[in-house]
């Protein structure tokens, strides 16, 4: 209160208020001053995150219009085919097995992608950390350098490599190593090192962020206290890195999971995963509420992954 | 008594024995000798302090006893045998760091749990280990708290029981008191000679404070430029610096020039400029006779009522009043800048103004020749 009163200039006026009134008033001042500062971004978050979403959850309890589109009337068809379907000749449901493995491959491929850059991520950032801080910005630099580039064109890069005719196969049968071509590209595996070729630099730069923070006496601290390599990287390093390991992981597996161009190059028929799923229905096969229960189900699923995690990463905290 | 540079004469069991040490950072033009040549002794049971300015190797010198860095040169035993091919973790030393760096993701009494469970102590002995840990540094009622919690004085007990917990040969100290208020620090120096007499563990602390070094310590080693300059207990390097880095560096000294006219053993006569004579101590090695420095702690000088008198004269510039005592700040009379610390006496009010004249006097044989 006595701030305000004494504070000169254009707030000369409070000066003749009441302390309280003043106080009041400035409270006033500052929450208008909030929201107008808040408007943009909570324009953002309704624009583009709630209303699409909500034009998506109408749409999933819709039947699907004749050429596409929707009409409107309403059904639970499009969740019930999410995972069953129904037999043309008995009517019965039974387990859809197309959509159910192409859940799981899509579940188990982000998975793995997470779990790959991860391992090969990690020392990557412990080996930039470790860097003299003129040579950092160097190395980071070209951990980013593919982003500079669009992913459909890095993705036709990784098939020239990965075609039977492709680098790989033709410098194998070069050297001996292989006589006929392997079978690389429209497999899982192609899928695969696709991904994590997609997705590493998402793992290595909140790895590299938590890293540079890490205070490196604290591993001397380790070694002293008897603790060998493996040890203190299990004891010390990673529980103080787990902030970066986690972000990196989020950051992976989310985007990984919803993937549309590396599957739909390099995955061929049997690489399918859930994002080809749901732009299929959107495209040949013109359900649209069937697109958009997938694309809800798969965000739920997302989400429930990620509550359970957070839930038990604190707990695991609190008790530890 | 006699002031050395190599350290020789050891007796009772040594803890470490570093032999001819150097150490070089970088390389070509951008090359550093941190440590040149140094070789030192350090008994079991021992508190010895490496003391020092910074950037003259005195963390070097325990970084590679620790096993953080190797030597370029040299060896390094521990109880006799060589120690510096083995890792950190292979060597029965523990360091307490400079900022304490304790584990933040764990709390007190799982710091203090780590080293015994990365020997694999069995569950039992580690708590009843950590228990005695936090009793001995009276942090009992703290053992479950997080490190962030903490106050300064409070990680350095962890700190300090965290490496001592699994009983190592050699506690290395790297400035652990630099961090720590004044008041603190007072009370941690005391709180750390009680430890070491506790637990019978050889301390080596590293430190730039003389003053911390000269309370604490068995023995000092003064540390100059990737050298020591001088080993001893702390009063025979206050009492008897061999060199002028070493008496510069240690309490507050006054410098004079004169001519050694004499020598017997550890003790000469020396000329000063003003023609008086004084008993001085001599460096345990051979100063021919000539100009030599000599040092005068203004403690043991006195001032005279009669400007004529004691082996000096010489005009007071300046008076400050220190409480205990007083510091009288002259300049002779052949200009060299000279003090006299007097202590007060409650009854006796000080004649010696600013700006007057007085003669002083030096006690006994305090005078010390230096080498250079």
């Amino acid at each position: 209160m006595a701030l305000v009163e004494t504070v000169p200039g254009p707030t000369a006026q409070h000066t003749t208020l009441s302390g309280e009134e003043a106080t009041a008033q400035a409270e006033r001042k500052t929450r208008r001053l909030r929201w107008i500062l808040l408007t943009p971004a909570l324009a953002i978050i309704c624009g583009i995150g709630i209303m699409p979403l909500s034009i998506i959850l109408v749409y999933s309890f819709m039947s699907p219009g004749p050429y596409a589109g929707i009409s409107w009337e309403p059904t639970f068809d499009a969740w019930i085919s999410l995972v069953l379907e129904r037999d043309i000749f008995d009517d019965t449901l039974q387990l859809n097995d197309a959509h159910i493995s192409i859940l799981f491959r899509s579940l188990w491929l982000a998975l793995l992608t997470t779990v790959l850059t991860l391992i090969f991520g990690f020392p990557l950032a412990y080996f930039i950390a470790t860097r003299p801080a003129r040579q950092r910005n160097l190395w980071l630099f070209m951990i980013s350098l593919p982003f500079w580039s669009n992913l459909l064109v890095r993705t036709f890069a990784m098939m020239l490599f990965l075609r039977d005719d492709g680098y790989i196969n033709n410098v194998l049968l070069l050297i001996g190593l292989i006589d006929k071509p392997m079978i690389l590209i429209y497999t899982e595996f192609a899928v695969a090192v696709g991904l994590v070729y997609a997705f590493l630099p998402l793992m290595v730069m909140p790895l590299y962020a938590s890293m540079e923070k890490l205070d490196f006496r604290l591993i001397e601290a380790g070694y002293d206290l008897y603790a060998n390599r493996l040890q203190v990287l299990r004891r010390v390093i990673i529980p103080l890195v787990k902030p970066g390991i986690v972000a990196g992981c989020i950051l992976v597996f989310i985007p990984a999971i919803g993937s549309w161009v590396t599957p739909k190059l390099l995955g061929g028929g049997k690489g399918l995963m859930v994002g080809n799923l749901i732009s299929n229905q959107f495209g040949t096969s013109r359900d649209w509420p069937l697109g958009s229960a997938i694309a809800l189900f798969l965000m739920l699923m997302v989400m429930i992954a990620l509550i359970i995690y957070v839930r038990n990463s604190t707990a695991a905290r609190d008790h530890g | 008594m006699t002031p050395s540079k190599t350290d020789s004469s050891v007796d009772g069991s040594v803890a470490i024995e570093a032999i001819n040490i150097t150490k070089i950072f970088g390389s070509g033009a951008d090359e550093v000798r941190a440590l040149d040549d140094v070789s030192v002794t350090i008994r079991e049971n021992e508190f010895f302090t490496l003391l020092g300015p910074s950037g003259c190797g005195k963390t070097t010198l325990l970084r590679l006893i620790a096993g953080f860095e190797h030597p370029t040169a040299g060896q390094i035993l521990l109880s006799g045998s060589a120690i510096g091919h083995l890792p950190p973790f292979q060597r029965p030393v523990n360091t307490v760091f400079q900022n304490y760096a304790l584990f933040p993701h764990m709390t007190v009494a799982q710091n203090i749990a780590f080293g015994l469970e990365m020997q694999g102590k069995p569950r039992a002995e580690i708590d009843d280990t950590v228990k005695q840990m936090l009793l001995l540094v009276r942090m009992q009622a703290l053992a479950e708290r997080q490190t962030s919690q903490l106050s300064g004085g409070q990680q350095q007990r962890v700190a300090l029981a965290r490496a001592l917990a699994p009983r190592p040969n050699v506690l290395l100290l790297d400035e652990p008191l630099s961090a720590l208020d004044l008041k603190l620090r007072k009370e941690m120096q005391i709180e750390l000679k009680r430890l070491q007499h506790e637990t019978g563990i050889t301390f080596i602390f590293v430190t730039h404070d003389q003053e911390e070094a000269l309370t604490m310590s068995d023995r000092v080693a003064v540390m100059n430029e990737g050298k020591i300059r001088q080993i001893g207990t702390p009063r025979e390097i206050y009492d008897h610096p061999g060199e002028r880095f070493v008496a510069h560096f240690i309490g507050e000294t006054n410098f004079v020039e004169g001519e050694l006219i004499s020598a017997n053993g550890s003790t000469g006569q020396v000329r000063l400029t003003s023609g008086a004579e004084v008993p001085a101590s001599l460096p345990a090695e051979r100063v021919a006779p000539g100009r030599v420095s000599l040092v005068i702690r203004p403690e043991h000088a006195e001032l005279t009522e009669n400007p004529d008198a004691g082996v000096f004269q010489g005009q007071i510039d300046n008076v400050v009043y220190f409480g205990t005592d007083t510091h009288y700040y002259l300049h002779l009379d052949d200009g060299t800048p000279f003090m006299v610390r007097l202590q007060n006496q409650r009854d006796e009010v000080s004649t010696f103004a600013r700006g007057s004249r007085a003669g002083v006097t030096v006690k006994g044989n305090a005078a010390q020749v230096l080498l250079d």
